[in-house]
């Protein structure tokens, strides 16, 4: 009995998540095979024929090549803004973490504030529009930047604690500088939440929706998010254009999900419980 | 004068020793104060104008009072309340079971893991525009699952009073992952000890849960009420591909209010209702904050 329990009780999960979590997978992947007839009918059934490749040609196609270009947008923004984040949270979890002042508490304060105050959209604007950054891949990617700095130093200045000081001290008695003692000896050794942090940051920024409907205007602009949205309103009867392209931009997490599964469950719990 | 060089001398070797230079915050700075802070700050005053962004004229209080006059508004407010309430409740409850389920002897732990995670990473308007398709009322999948079954399945997004919910619910779907990693790490920390004393003592499976798992899960418990809180008290993109805010404003929160005043170009109205949510948000989440991390007593 003891022994039966755990298996019944692991049947009857694999049924039920396979209803909840893997039949919408499965759903969005047989609409994308389907041609527009069979794809109207909305329901789960097998495809008539292989239309899966037929369909990818014309979504990337549409608008001239819209796909392509917002591809290429989401790519340059969400590369760009996670390395400077890495860089530059690390910097200040690093120097948070190690030297303590008067200026800390505020700092600190700063920070949590980030997490939860939300950002003020139109006066965003009005500065990047002053800073002459409104609608430009630059000013996107620092606004992404300035987002996810607080949840990047807290999961960086939570580990940096772990490290022994005695290692920078070590560094700056061979001489070394502040800048050789960062990136030579600390960032190397923070692997670990680096890895957290390109998962997270990576995901999030190339999934954002609301900040390039805000701040990234334009079809030259488009990011992925967004050229799934002007398809919805462009082929409200096409679906089976609108489920290829839900999975055309599903493929980059897909891939970062398979190669980090691992890390990015005990990364995230390294850094969510502490924090 | 060689008081004061040396002085700059004994600062200028200290400067050098020191690893751990203050300008290291500097670029972080810059970005956030430019693009966070000084956009937060001018907002307090902004919701107080008539704003063109290219002219502004000081209204005093007149934004937030047509703020609350607007019977959807208000409806708004409201929505966003329980949206959040409604979406954090579940993912507790939720992820809690589900993270008890998966550090169990249970087969195929790696496949749910897996499985219950990966809506997090999916796109989230891509989630909602899929979700629209298999909630319509009568060609859904959804419903007509239910109907095969002789059930007739409700209008999940037509009809005003199960809107929010049903987007809720998908939001629930879409995040209960990330609830359930938070959980399984807090389950992983307890120690076994407790539970060989617990056993000792005579203690059920139930009794095992109400007094060593949930007190232990505090922390956990904490992180992931207050992130799916702001979460839902935040939340658009969802609300925004599933309903626009319909069927009416019956699905409208304060973030796609937000939206529809600036895209209405009533930009001081738009700023208003940021500042209505920071305010929620300060009111709710900073307590609640406070009072899911007081110390314990044995801690």
């Amino acid at each position: 009995m003891k022994q039966r329990a755990p298996l019944i009780g692991g049947i009857a999960a694999i049924a039920a998540t396979f209803v909840v979590f893997v039949i919408p997978f499965l759903f969005i992947v047989l609409m994308a095979f389907k041609d527009r007839p069979q794809s109207a009918l909305r329901d789960f059934s097998w495809p008539t024929g292989f239309h899966l490749w037929d369909n990818v040609v014309e979504v990337i196609q549409t608008r001239n090549w819209m796909m392509i270009t917002a591809f290429i947008n989401s790519t340059i923004i969400t590369v760009v803004s996670v390395t400077l984040l890495v860089i530059l949270a690390a910097m200040v979890g690093f120097i948070l973490a190690r030297r303590k002042t008067r200026w800390n508490p505020l700092i600190e304060f700063l920070i949590l504030a980030g997490l939860m105050v939300p950002p003020a959209v139109v006066p965003t604007i009005w500065v990047l529009q002053g800073l002459k950054l409104f609608g430009t891949l630059h000013g996107m990617i620092l606004i992404e930047v300035a987002y996810n700095l607080p949840f990047s130093i807290i999961l960086y200045r939570a580990f940096i604690a772990t490290i022994p000081k005695d290692m920078d001290e070590a560094a700056v008695i061979d001489g070394a500088r502040p800048l050789d003692v960062f990136f030579r000896i600390i960032l190397p050794m923070l692997w670990p939440v680096t890895v957290t942090n390109i998962v997270v940051q990576s995901v999030g920024i190339f999934n954002d929706f609301t900040n390039p409907l805000y701040y990234l205007p334009g079809n030259a602009n488009a990011t992925v998010q967004l050229t799934l949205f002007n398809f919805q309103s462009q082929f409200s009867t096409a679906y089976n254009l609108l489920f290829t392209n839900i999975l055309l931009i599903t493929i980059p997490p897909l891939i970062v999900f398979l190669f980090f599964n691992r890390q990015i469950v005990a990364g995230m719990t390294a850094g969510a419980v502490k924090g | 004068m060689a008081n004061v060089s040396g002085a700059q001398d004994r600062a200028g070797r200290a400067r050098k020793r020191s690893a751990y230079p203050g300008w290291f915050y500097l670029p972080a700075a810059i970005i956030y104060a430019a693009l966070f802070l000084a956009p937060t700050f001018a907002s307090l005053y902004f919701s107080l104008t008539r704003w063109t962004l290219f002219d502004s004229v000081f209204i005093g209080f007149d934004n937030f009072a047509q703020f609350f006059r607007e019977p959807f508004l208000v409806q708004g407010l409201l929505n966003t309340l329980t949206y959040a309430l409604i979406s954090s409740g579940l993912k507790v409850v939720l992820g809690m079971a589900l993270a008890i389920m998966l550090t169990s002897q249970i087969v195929a732990r790696g496949y749910l893991r897996s499985v219950i995670f990966f809506p997090v990473l999916v796109s989230t308007v891509g989630v909602g525009i899929t979700f629209t398709v298999l909630m319509h009322p009568t060609q859904g999948m959804i419903n007509e699952t239910l109907a095969m079954l002789g059930i007739a399945g409700p209008g999940w997004l037509v009809d005003p009073k199960l809107a929010l919910i049903s987007v809720a619910l998908v939001d629930v779907w879409k995040g209960v992952g990330l609830a359930t990693v938070i959980y399984i790490a807090g389950v992983v920390a307890i120690p076994k000890d407790y539970y060989e004393a617990a056993r000792i003592d005579g203690a059920t499976k139930w009794q095992n849960f109400l007094y060593v798992t949930l007190p232990l899960m505090r922390p956990a418990t904490a992180t992931v009420i207050t992130l799916s809180f702001i979460g839902g008290l935040r939340t658009f993109d969802l609300i925004w591909a599933m309903t626009k805010g319909g069927p009416g404003f019956a699905s409208d929160t304060i973030a796609s209010v937000i939206y529809k005043q600036y895209q209405a170009g009533f930009y001081g109205l738009s700023t208003a209702g940021n500042v209505v949510l920071f305010i929620l948000i300060a009111v709710l989440v900073v307590p609640l904050t406070m009072l899911l991390n007081r110390k314990q007593g044995h801690e």
